[in-house]
């Protein structure tokens, strides 16, 4: 018998100020939360401040994307943990293109970042879903992998792969009655924007936490967060290729 | 790290800053800009004047640094980053016994800021200021990180000191257990001014704090409210906040009649026998919170606030202000009246003992010199002013108001001599010159 009372979130590259908003508002509510990140220093002050605004139990696990040899351990503790397990995945970078530009073998690392670092500890936590039969993932893309741009077109690319992944594990996970959420943020106000110029309707990352939640709970497929964002890429992508490919937006 | 070049301003929103701001997400990004860039840390720039100002430099945001990082429940300690705001841990410890010892009138305020401004509270009478019950606390400077405890000569220089000892990472704070997370409140109408005055010294409440018709004049003038507050247990429905003011209200939204108007109105709203209601802690505690950026009803142009405090012989001197304040129809509806107990606070802290008075004004022409009025008769009470609001003192009140300043200054200047952490406040005021 399946205990459906315990959930477990292992969170992605939670040092990002989305995971930190989400992982509180987890906390919250009394779930077991398995912090995964680089800045073990800043994960534990995360897990700290979990625990003390209520999760059941917080842990910090050390997590590179280029590093595979971390993702053992990772899925090792998840198997151990009771209940439902869930994770949401934050990780990506965001170099500015023109440094890609002249250093093009940084491709590599974003892509890893992004898409196939992820994508493969996904691999291996997706069995443990389909054979508990429930459980949700949350794979965080982006707006920018809706269509390449001058301005950041690798980063979209990555982005692009990685919401391709979800929408492929999230036809195999419902065959078990485990799911998968693909969100499709807009601009929110974290440190990767902090300093951009041209940015508007800027989201709150408790915001972007609270429309996670909510689209967890209603089992949405894809959110794009603020929900307004659906309808500005929609006429983005409508833009016909001949006028797009002379547009700098 | 990033910088990001903006205007601001402080909560009053008349005074503004064009500068960099860096707003580190990770302690260790936060550590490596102190080390990098020493300039002033700000929070969520609650001061009113220019205490969060640092026109032409750089600021380091704590913005993102909020998280509790430890409780001891055996003691009542709690660690937290210097970003966290008091509100946020009224609603996590009060629900579990605990509250910050020290409660200033916003939940917005950080606990740096706190610390920098030396904040008071409604139980000043009893308990002293805010940095009496920091355990110790944590400064990010350019050679890293140094954690300084009471004994520690730089201590009192930090503890007010408008974060002139450098950027506060983290401090280490002691709670107080608390009945329940409701207050219950007594509310009493004070005819005038010397029934008022008298009403506070005999109050014997944990909490004191009260309102004030500042429009009052003749035989009303310093007509209000007093409030008396005790934590209990019970239960309460949860505090309804986060309304926002969505656009600046025109300026005759204060105008002299509506607010004269508006004032007997809630004086009149408590019956004559008085009565006791039953509030959310945060509602007791952080009244004006519940609408955020309440401050947009002043207008664009902003607003001031004058706050100060006289000795306790000196009742005449506040009843001089309050009439020159009623005269000129300038007062808003926010004017609070309070007794404030001993001070034990740092070298540069507002408290002392006395009567303090606080009065916002919007920011009409008229306002600069009905303020730097009231400045001049608190001078001459022996009384200071608050820093955290003021914007029109003049260096030359500073060290009769701030009698340890020159040694204050000596302090601040020997750690950070090239005066990376001054601010358009320090400046103004000359606080560090010798």
């Amino acid at each position: 018998m399946t205990d459906t009372t315990t959930e477990t979130w292992l969170i992605l590259g939670a040092t990002s100020s989305m995971a930190r908003a989400l992982a509180r508002k987890l906390a919250k509510r009394g779930a077991n939360l398995l912090l995964a990140g680089r800045d073990m220093s800043d994960l534990e002050a995360t897990a700290s401040d979990c625990r003390l605004r209520g999760a059941a139990l917080a842990e910090s696990l050390h997590f590179d994307a280029r590093a595979p040899e971390t993702f053992q351990p990772i899925l090792e503790r998840m198997r151990a943990m009771d209940g439902t397990l869930n994770a949401a995945v934050f990780v990506g970078s965001m170099p500015p293109q023109e440094e890609i530009d002249i250093a093009p073998e940084m491709l590599d690392g974003v892509v890893a970042d992004s898409f196939t670092g992820p994508a493969r500890l996904l691999h291996g936590l997706a069995p443990l879903l389909e054979a508990r039969g429930s459980g949700t993932i949350v794979g965080v893309g982006s707006v920018a992998g809706d269509r390449g741009r001058v301005g950041n077109y690798v980063y979209g690319a990555a982005k692009a792969g990685f919401a391709t992944y979800m929408s492929g594990l999230r036809n195999r996970l419902g065959r078990s009655g485990a799911h998968a959420i693909t969100v499709k943020p807009g601009f929110v106000d974290t440190a990767m924007t902090w300093r951009l110029e041209g940015m508007f309707l800027v989201a709150p990352p408790e915001a972007v936490a609270d429309s996670i939640l909510k689209a967890v709970e209603k089992k949405r497929n894809v959110i794009y967060t603020p929900f307004f964002w659906r309808y500005i890429m929609m006429i983005i992508r409508a833009v016909p290729e001949p006028i797009f490919r002379k547009m700098s937006i | 790290m990033s910088w990001k070049q903006t205007e601001y301003t402080g909560w009053g929103r008349h005074l503004r800053a064009k500068g960099e701001i860096a707003r580190p997400e990770r302690t260790s990004a936060f550590i490596r800009v102190a080390e990098e860039s020493p300039c002033p840390a700000i929070g969520q720039r609650r001061s009113y004047g220019d205490a969060s100002l640092n026109s032409g430099g750089r600021a380091i945001s704590t913005a993102r640094l909020d998280r509790f990082l430890g409780f001891e429940p055996e003691t009542g300690i709690l660690e937290v980053e210097s970003g966290c705001m008091l509100g946020d841990i009224v609603t996590h410890f009060g629900p579990r016994g605990w509250l910050p010892t020290v409660l200033p009138g916003t939940g917005f305020a950080t606990v740096g800021g706190a610390i920098g401004m030396d904040v008071h509270g409604k139980n000043h009478h009893h308990k002293g200021s805010f940095g009496l019950h920091v355990r110790d606390v944590t400064l990010a400077l350019p050679d890293g990180i140094h954690t300084i405890a009471p004994d520690d000569p730089l201590f009192a220089a930090t503890i007010g000191g408008m974060g002139q000892t450098g950027p506060i990472a983290s401090a280490r704070i002691q709670l107080a257990p608390t009945k329940g997370a409701l207050a219950m409140v007594t509310e009493r109408r004070m005819p005038d001014l010397d029934s008022y005055f008298d009403a506070l010294d005999a109050s014997e409440a944990t909490y004191t704090v009260g309102w004030i018709d500042a429009t009052a004049r003749g035989d009303a003038l310093g007509r209000g409210i007093l409030e008396e507050g005790e934590t209990g247990a019970g239960l309460v429905p949860p505090a309804r906040r986060g309304k926002r003011i969505p656009m600046d209200a025109p300026h005759f939204a204060l105008s002299g009649p509506i607010v004269r108007s508006f004032n007997a109105a809630y004086y009149r709203r408590i019956p004559e026998r008085g009565r006791t209601v039953v509030k959310a802690l945060e509602d007791f505690f952080f009244p004006l919170d519940k609408i955020h950026d309440w401050n947009r009803l002043y207008g664009k142009r902003g607003f001031h606030q004058f706050q100060c405090v006289v000795p306790l012989d000196e009742r005449e001197a506040l009843r001089g202000m309050l009439e020159r304040v009623s005269d000129s129809g300038l007062a808003s509806p926010l004017a609070v009246l309070k007794r404030m107990g001993a001070a034990e606070g740092g070298m540069m802290s507002f408290p002392t003992e006395g009567y303090t008075l606080a009065i916002d004004f919007p920011a009409r022409e008229e306002a600069p010199e009905m303020i730097r009025g009231l400045i001049d008769m608190t001078a001459e009470a022996d009384g200071r002013v608050y820093l955290a609001k003021d914007a029109f003192a003049s260096p030359e009140h500073m060290d009769a108001m701030y009698p340890e300043r020159a040694a204050w200054a000596e302090i601040v200047n020997e750690l950070d001599p090239e005066q990376n952490y001054a601010t358009d406040l320090v400046r103004r005021l000359a606080l560090r010159d010798l």
